[in-house]
């Protein structure tokens, strides 16, 4: 008779050891994250996609791409653009590991090459054929693991890969996530009336809708070694509505609870933390009620999306990896693009950089589906 | 105005996907949003593609939608006074 | 510690048939998804007006839910969906690429567009049985045993949910299969991964 196995990480912890991207920023994580530093925004006015013409969207230019991604050991010219980007991320982390069938490779992405449908390529848009391909070329073993699950795929993704190493199926286990800026999905976010028509300012007054952006980020799982443990982590839904949030932030607040309840530790102990901010008017607002109903209103909050834009099924990971650099570094990110509050839950936002011993982190992130996701970290090595 | 208003309930219904619905139970005043025909946030982005693709209307503000798929009536009159097609 | 957790039902749609615990419980006239999707709609005397917006995966997912979700009796809330297909949302991808596909006649559907997500079939899903829980939706080539296994064994021995919902929900171009099992403790056979792959994979 077959028993069900039991979790055999309940005593070990699995940290985030290396991390890396390739955003408008810096094709690396060093040059992003120097960049962040400086305020700087990847946003930029995108003349014409398809249909559209002078819309905001923080994109990578295309010749930055090429040449570091020819450099790299027995590449193809037939990689799509989003596959070099995420190939280009994970490199350097997976250079000189040993890979088993013990390594997991998990991705995460929204759309993928979803621009193979304009010439009425299907089975380029398939994400599993992207998947092998990247799996193919670093060696994997095992087959990826990809999730696709809206904005949260990201965070998710890292996520998955700890519980599967909680369960004792990986010994290590290395995520990349990716998404491009296509017409298909700027063709679609204006439907929705969600694109802002200037720079996206998350929880300003003002804000009203989403910047698009491009992204490609990676990290490694390790058992062992790493400067940043991941101490508690929960994905509930929000059972609402599939494009509005919860007018409550129930699935938020229940994700943050779970998360911190994991962790055995109360809101109290939290030193930062990185949200969503996409600058909708609605999600930005249930994420303040989520917060205040966790008292967390006190703890300083930031969201990304005015330097990067939102990456879809990036921006989890991107952020994850910014807020491991935050942790690290002590030192705690403004929101770029917020200048006056505009959100009702009490939220603590900083408008400028400081430094603060910074121990204790949270990520969230939330999405289409009614899905929310959040992320307790821990600091505890010197370098990231 | 009584031809708009019929072929509007058709389109809505179809649009809509309200498959349960016929154009007979749809009044000319009763509430779109709501506790009406409980058409919510998605439906109203829709209509205001219908009122592009069908009529060339395009509404600059979306927050006008509102008031102006408050009902049958008052989208008819809308349509009726600013349509292009 | 280890607890014992069974597989207890499970429900599979394919072919115009409903098979539950592997008896048959409905087969449907007429030949395509829309057709046999209304009918099983009719048959459970469903009364869900938002069930005719959704996209074909979002309805395979839902019927396969409520199929299973209704025998399984309880009202037990804490259920954790997690699904898996090969083509993600790719069928209703290629309806919205369609309606961006001539500059003269550009007319994005946000009804459309909102279903070019894979995972909001399970959205409907929690929605529908008002489950506020632990979801993720997968995409593989194959249906992947280990990770469906793995995960919802983690997510039960966690404590993190009390019963969870594993399903492979495929639809691209009028082909489908919906294949759904509910994992939690009681009666039924053991979960384990060789008892997943005599259910999932035919």
């Amino acid at each position: 008779m077959e028993t069900e196995k039991g979790i055999v990480g309940a005593m070990r912890n699995v940290y985030i050891d290396q991390i890396n991207c390739v955003t408008p920023l810096g094709l690396d994580i060093e040059k992003s994250w120097e960049a962040l530093l400086t305020g700087a925004s990847g946003i930029g006015l995108v003349q014409r996609m398809g249909h559209f013409a002078d819309f905001y969207a923080a994109t990578i230019p295309d010749n930055y791409i090429n040449p570091p991604f020819d450099a790299l050991p027995d590449v193809e010219a037939s990689f799509s653009r989003l596959e070099k980007m995420m190939i280009l991320a994970l490199a350097p982390i997976l250079e000189g590991k040993k890979i088993s069938s013990r390594t997991g490779l998990i991705i995460s992405t929204t759309k993928g090459n979803i621009g193979t449908l304009k010439h009425g390529d299907i089975t380029g848009a398939q994400l599993p054929t992207s998947a092998h391909r990247i799996a193919q070329y670093f060696g994997l073993e095992t087959a990826p693991i990809i999730v696709s699950n809206a904005c949260v795929s990201g965070l998710l993704a890292v996520m998955v890969g700890r519980r599967m190493m909680l369960m004792g199926r990986y010994d290590e286990v290395y995520v990349v996530a990716g998404d491009e800026v296509t017409e298909f999905v700027v063709s679609g976010f204006n439907s929705f009336q969600a694109m802002s028509s200037q720079p996206c300012r998350p929880y300003d007054v003002g804000r009203d809708g989403v910047t698009l952006g491009e992204a490609a980020a990676a990290l490694s799982l390790s058992l062992d070694t790493g400067s940043i443990a991941i101490l508690g982590d929960a994905s509930i839904n929000d059972a609402n509505h599939i494009s509005g949030p919860s007018r409550t932030g129930e699935g938020l607040y229940q994700s943050i609870k779970g998360a911190l309840t994991e962790a055995g530790l109360t809101a109290g102990e939290v030193d930062c933390i990185s949200a969503h901010g996409t600058a909708t008017v609605y999600n930005d607002e249930m994420e303040s009620i989520a917060i205040e109903r966790m008292n967390l209103s006190n703890v300083p909050v930031n969201s990304l999306k005015g330097n990067f834009g939102h990456t879809l099924g990036c921006s989890g990971l991107l952020e994850l990896v910014m807020l491991a650099k935050s942790l690290s570094n002590n030192i705690v990110l403004p929101t770029k693009g917020l200048y006056t509050i505009g959100v009702t839950g009490s939220m603590m936002l900083p408008q400028e950089r400081s430094t603060k011993l910074l121990t204790i982190g949270i990520k969230t992130a939330s999405g289409f589906g009614g899905s929310n996701a959040a992320m307790v970290l821990r600091k505890v090595g010197q370098h990231a | 105005m009584e031809a708009l208003k019929s072929e509007l309930k058709n389109k809505i219904i179809e649009v809509l996907n309200l498959e349960e619905i016929t154009p007979a139970d749809i009044n000319d005043h009763d509430p779109l949003f709501g506790d009406g025909l409980g058409l919510d946030s998605i439906d109203a982005l829709e209509l205001i593609v219908l009122m592009d693709k069908d009529y060339g209307i395009k509404l600059s503000d979306p927050k006008e939608g509102r008031n102006i798929f408050k009902s049958i009536e008052t989208m008819a009159s809308y349509i009726a006074e600013h349509r292009t097609k | 510690m280890r607890s014992p957790h069974v597989i207890s039902h499970w429900v599979s749609l394919a072919d115009r048939q409903i098979n539950l615990d592997g008896d048959p419980i409905f087969d449907a006239k007429g030949t395509g998804f829309a057709d046999f999707a209304r009918q099983v709609y009719q048959f459970m005397e469903i009364s869900y007006p938002k069930f005719h917006k959704m996209d074909a995966l979002s309805k395979l997912a839902f019927l396969g839910a409520e199929v299973l979700l209704g025998h399984a009796g309880d009202n037990e809330k804490d259920i954790a969906l997690l699904f898996m297909n090969r083509s993600g949302s790719l069928d209703t991808d290629l309806r919205h690429q369609e309606s961006i596909s001539n500059p003269d006649e550009y007319y994005p559907s946000p009804a459309i567009f909102v279903y070019t997500l894979a995972n909001i079939c399970l959205g409907e899903v929690s929605i529908r049985h008002q489950l506020q829980t632990e979801s993720c939706f997968f995409v593989s080539d194959t249906f992947d045993a280990d990770l469906m296994y793995n995960y919802a064994a983690y997510l039960l021995q966690s404590g993190k949910s009390k019963k969870v919902l594993c399903a492979w929900v495929e639809y691209l171009q009028g082909d489908y299969r919906g294949i759904f099992y509910l994992v939690e403790e009681g009666k039924g056979v053991e979960h384990h991964m060789n008892e997943i792959k005599k259910i999932v994979i035919t």
